[in-house]
C-alpha cells in the first residue's frame, strides 16, 4: 500500500496543471469557476486547445489521439482539469460516440469521424431516450427500415442535450421489430442534424434555460454506411457507451471547485458584519460536505487504481450515486448561504445582490437533473443491489 | 381541542378554490409579464372580501383570524396562484393594522381591502442576514418630516406596489416608514424571481417618508410570525399537491412494462413524502391556531419554519426525482412547486437560521406542552 503518487504520475500531474492553467483562456476558466453558462464557442475553443495539447481524448486508442494512460492517470487528468475550471471535452464526443466508433466502427468511419470528433469539428448529440423509453431504454420505438443503400428513420427522441448546437446525432433505432427480446433488433446509426426530416424542438427547463430538446424524425434517409458495427447489435454498443458515460460522472473535481468558491462567498461579511461561515450550522455543513467529498474522491481513486483494461467497475455506480448527491448538496448549501437574496434571479449588473446568490436557486433546480440522467440514482442502486450485492 | 374546519371555514375554502381554480390555466401566460399576477382575479378576491379578511370591520375588513387567512393561503399554494395576497394583506396590511396610526389605518386599510392599493413590506437588503434590523437604508428627520436613503432589494412585488412599508435605521434603532412608491426619490428596477414572480431593487434617495405609527423591530417581528404562518400554510398547499401529483404519476407512468407504482423502492419513498406532508401539516396547523388564539410568538414561528424547511425540501426534491426527466421541465407543473417551496424556505430565514433560534436556550426549556 502506498499513498504517494509515483514519480511519473506526479510529473504528469505537474504538466497537466501547468497546461490547464496557462493554455486555456482565463476568461473561460473564470466563467466555469463562477458557474456561468458557457457559450458554444467557448466549449469548442477549449476542446481545440486541449486537443492540440493531446489532452482532449486521452481515453481513446493511441492511434486516434489516446494517451494509453492508466485509470489513475486519467483520474489525475480529470481532477486537474475540473479543479482548474477547464470545461471538460464535450462528453458526447469524447466519452460516448468517439470510443464507440474507435472500438466498433469501420476503418472508413474511424478516418472520417474520429479526428473531427476529437477536435469538435463535429458536435455530436445523443439520441437514445424517447418519451416512453427513459430508464427502460430498450423499449425504444424509433424505427429504421432498409431501402436500397439507405435507412429510413421515423420516430421521436427526447432530452437531447444541446441538440440545438449539434452537427450530428448518434441514435439508437429499431431495425428488427420482430426480434425475440427487445434488446435485440436495435442498431446504432449516425446522421447529420441537417438531414431533411429532422426537426428539433427546444424544451424549457425549470431554471428557465434551454439545454434539452425533442427531436423528430420524419422519413430521414441515412446512408447505409453510417450504421456503426453490425446491424441489430446496437444494444451492446449502447451498453459499452453508457459504461463510459458514467466514467467521471462523480464530478469530484468540479464539486471541489464549487465548494471552494462557495466557501469564499460564505466568508464575505454580510450587512451586519457577520459572516455566514461563522454560523456553526453553516460551518458544520461545509465540514461535512468536504469530508464526504474526501471519501468519494478516495473511492474514485480506489476504483481508478483497480479497474482493469478499461472495463467500468460496477463500483462506479457508487461514484454516480454519491457524486450526484454531493453536487446537489453543494448547490443546496449555496441557496442557504444566499438567503433572501435568492429572489434576485433575474437581476442585472446594477444589482447589489451578487450574481452567484441570484443564480443559486436556478442552479439548484437545474442540478436536480444529475440524479436523473446518465442512469438515474434508482437505476444505480439497482446495479449495486443486483450486480454487486447479488440481491 | 379541535383540528377540523367548521362549516363556514369549509365554505370559505371552497369559494377560494373556485375562484383560483378558474385562472389556473392562465398561470403561465400571466406570470410571463409584469406584474406577474392577474388584476381581474385580484378584483374578484376583493369582491369576496378576502383582501380585508384579517382587518377590523371598522376598516372594511372581515375581522377573521389566522385560521381563515391560512385557508386562503393554502388554496394559493395548491395552485401556485401568483396573486400577492400574503405579501399585501398579511405582510403590509396586518402590519399597518397592528402598528399604524389611526389615520394610517383609515387611509390605507379600506383601499387594500377594496383591491385598489398594493402595499408591500420593503425590508430585505442585499447580503443582509435575516432579522428585524435595517442596515442599508437610513432615515433622516428634517424638522417637519422624514426622508429615506439607501437600497432595498430584493423586494417581492416591489415593482407593482403603490405603497412601501420601509424599514430604515434612525441612529441606532430600526423604524418603519410609509413611502409612496411613485414619489420622487424612489426608483425601482423590476426583475424575475426563480419562482415565476417578480421582485424589485428599490433605490431611495431623499424619498419622503412618514413613520408607521411608532413601529420598530418589535412590530416587524410580529409581522414575520404572521407571514411565516401564512407562507407556511401556502407551503402546505404546495406540498399537498406535490405529493398528490407524484402519487398520480407513479400510478400512470409505465417503464419496463409496468407502472412505476410496481417498484417498492418508489412507493416507499412516496410513503415517506406523505409522512413529511402530514408532519408539516400538523406543525402548520398548530402555528396557525397558536397565532389565532395567543398572538405572534417568534419561537413558534421558528419551530414552524425549521420543520417546513426540512419537509418542504424533502418533498420538492423527491417529487422531481420520482418524475424523472419530465420533473425538471418548465412545461410540467411539479418543478414549479419545487421552485416555490425552495424560495419559501429562504423567505424569512431558512431552516438553519431557525434551528439556531430554537437552539438558543434549548437547555433551559422543557418539551412544548401542548395540552393545557
Ligand atoms: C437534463 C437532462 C438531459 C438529458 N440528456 C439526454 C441526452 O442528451 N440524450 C439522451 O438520450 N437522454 C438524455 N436524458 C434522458 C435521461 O437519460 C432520462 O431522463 C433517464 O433515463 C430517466 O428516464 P425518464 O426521464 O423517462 O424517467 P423514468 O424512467 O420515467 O423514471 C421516473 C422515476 O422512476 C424511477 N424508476 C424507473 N424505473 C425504475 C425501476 N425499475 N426501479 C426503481 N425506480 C425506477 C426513476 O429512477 C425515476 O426516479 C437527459 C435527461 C435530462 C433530465
Amino acid at each position: 500500500m502506498r499513498l504517494a503518487l509515483s514519480a511519473e504520475d506526479a510529473q504528469l500531474q505537474q504538466e497537466l496543471r501547468e497546461f490547464f492553467t496557462t493554455k486555456v483562456p482565463q476568461e473561460i476558466r473564470d466563467a466555469v469557476r463562477h458557474g456561468e453558462e458557457l457559450t458554444k464557442e467557448q466549449i469548442v475553443e477549449t476542446q481545440r486547445v486541449l486537443n492540440a495539447g493531446g489532452y482532449a481524448v486521452p481515453n481513446w486508442p493511441v492511434e486516434w489521439g489516446g494517451r494509453g494512460w492508466t485509470p489513475l492517470q486519467r483520474h489525475i487528468w480529470l481532477d486537474e482539469m475540473q479543479t482548474a475550471g477547464v470545461p471538460s471535452p464535450l462528453p458526447f464526443n469524447a466519452s460516448m460516440v468517439g470510443p464507440v466508433i474507435a472500438t466498433f466502427g469501420s476503418q472508413e468511419q474511424k478516418e472520417r469521424f474520429l479526428p473531427a470528433t476529437a477536435n469538435l469539428d463535429i458536435w455530436w448529440c445523443q439520441g437514445f431516450s424517447e418519451p416512453d423509453a427513459g430508464s427502460d431504454l430498450a423499449s425504444l420505438r424509433t424505427t429504421a427500415v432498409r431501402d436500397g443503400d439507405e435507412w429510413v428513420v421515423n420516430g421521436q427522441k427526447t432530452w437531447t442535450t444541446l441538440g440545438q448546437y449539434a452537427d450530428w446525432i448518434f441514435c439508437l433505432v429499431r431495425t428488427n421489430p420482430d426480434a425475440p427480446k427487445k434488446q435485440q433488433g436495435i442498431s446504432f446509426v449516425l446522421f447529420e442534424m441537417s438531414t431533411p426530416g429532422v426537426t428539433v424542438r427546444p424544451i424549457k427547463l425549470i431554471d428557465g434555460g434551454y439545454e434539452v430538446n425533442e427531436v423528430f424524425f420524419d422519413n430521414v434517409r441515412v446512408p447505409a454506411d453510417q450504421l456503426v458495427g453490425e446491424e441489430n447489435r446496437g444494444w451492446d454498443y449502447a451498453k459499452f457507451l453508457l459504461g463510459n458515460e458514467r466514467d467521471g460522472i462523480g464530478a469530484t473535481g468540479s464539486t471541489k471547485l464549487r465548494l471552494q468558491v462557495l466557501k469564499e462567498h460564505a466568508s464575505a461579511s454580510l450587512a451586519d458584519g457577520s459572516r455566514p461561515i461563522d454560523d456553526p450550522a453553516v460551518a458544520t455543513r461545509f465540514a461535512s460536505l468536504e469530508n464526504q467529498l474526501l471519501s468519494l474522491e478516495l473511492t474514485a481513486l480506489r476504483v481508478a487504481a483497480a479497474s482493469k483494461d478499461g472495463k467500468p467497475d460496477p463500483v462506479s455506480s457508487i461514484l454516480k450515486l454519491t457524486g450526484s448527491q454531493l453536487q446537489q448538496a453543494v448547490s443546496e448549501l449555496a441557496v442557504d448561504v444566499a438567503g433572501a437574496d435568492v429572489l434576485a434571479a433575474g437581476a442585472g449588473d446594477d444589482s447589489d445582490v451578487p450574481a452567484w446568490a441570484g443564480d443559486s436557486v436556478p442552479t439548484y433546480l437545474n442540478l436536480r437533473k444529475v440524479s436523473i440522467y446518465g442512469g438515474s440514482n434508482e437505476v444505480q442502486r439497482q446495479i449495486i443491489a443486483g450486480t454487486i450485492l447479488g440481491l | 381541542m379541535d383540528f377540523t374546519y367548521d362549516t363556514e371555514q369549509l365554505a370559505l375554502r371552497d369559494a377560494v378554490r373556485g375562484i383560483l381554480g378558474e385562472s389556473v390555466g392562465n398561470r403561465e401566460k400571466i406570470t410571463a409579464t409584469e406584474p406577474g399576477w392577474d388584476r381581474e382575479v385580484w378584483g374578484k378576491l376583493a369582491e369576496m372580501g378576502l383582501l380585508g379578511l384579517p382587518f377590523d370591520e371598522a376598516y372594511d375588513g372581515a375581522g377573521a383570524t389566522a385560521v381563515e387567512v391560512g385557508i386562503v393561503a393554502q388554496e394559493i399554494g395548491r395552485v401556485l396562484a401568483p396573486e400577492p395576497f400574503i405579501d399585501v394583506v398579511v405582510g403590509a396590511g396586518q402590519l399597518i393594522a397592528d402598528a399604524g396610526s389611526e389615520e394610517q389605518k383609515r387611509e390605507l386599510l379600506p383601499k387594500i381591502a377594496a383591491g385598489e392599493l398594493i402595499a408591500v413590506v420593503a425590508h430585505t437588503e442585499p447580503r443582509a442576514p435575516h432579522g428585524t434590523a435595517a442596515y442599508g437604508v437610513t432615515a433622516t428627520s428634517n424638522g417637519d418630516g422624514w426622508t429615506l436613503d439607501g437600497v432595498k432589494e430584493p423586494v417581492r412585488h416591489g415593482g407593482a406596489a403603490d405603497v412601501l412599508i420601509v424599514s430604515a435605521k434612525d441612529v441606532d434603532a430600526t423604524r418603519l416608514f410609509v413611502v409612496d412608491a411613485t414619489a420622487t426619490g424612489v426608483s425601482r428596477t423590476t426583475y424575475s424571481t426563480p419562482d415565476d414572480s417578480y421582485a424589485a431593487r428599490i433605490v431611495l434617495s431623499g424619498a419622503a417618508a412618514t413613520p408607521l405609527g411608532d413601529a420598530g423591530e418589535e412590530a416587524l417581528a410580529s409581522a414575520f410570525v404572521r407571514l411565516q404562518t401564512a407562507y407556511g400554510a401556502e407551503a402546505i398547499g404546495a406540498m399537498e399537491v406535490s405529493v398528490e401529483t407524484t402519487v398520480g404519476y407513479l400510478k400512470t407512468r409505465k417503464q419496463f412494462g409496468v407502472t412505476l407504482s410496481k417498484f417498492q423502492a418508489l412507493t416507499f419513498r412516496a410513503a415517506d413524502m406523505y409522512t413529511s406532508l402530514e408532519l408539516a401539516r400538523s406543525i402548520s396547523t398548530w402555528a396557525t391556531m397558536s397565532l389565532a388564539e395567543s398572538g405572534p410568538d417568534a419561537l413558534v414561528g421558528s419551530r414552524l419554519q425549521a420543520e417546513l424547511g426540512r419537509t418542504g425540501r424533502h418533498i420538492s426534491q423527491e417529487s422531481i426525482q420520482l418524475h424523472g426527466g419530465i420533473g425538471v421541465t418548465a412545461e410540467y407543473s411539479i418543478g414549479h412547486y419545487a421552485a416555490r417551496l425552495t424560495v419559501l424556505d429562504r423567505t424569512l430565514g431558512n431552516e438553519a437560521y431557525h434551528l439556531a433560534r430554537i437552539t438558543d436556550g434549548v437547555a433551559d426549556r422543557g418539551i412544548v406542552e401542548l395540552l393545557h
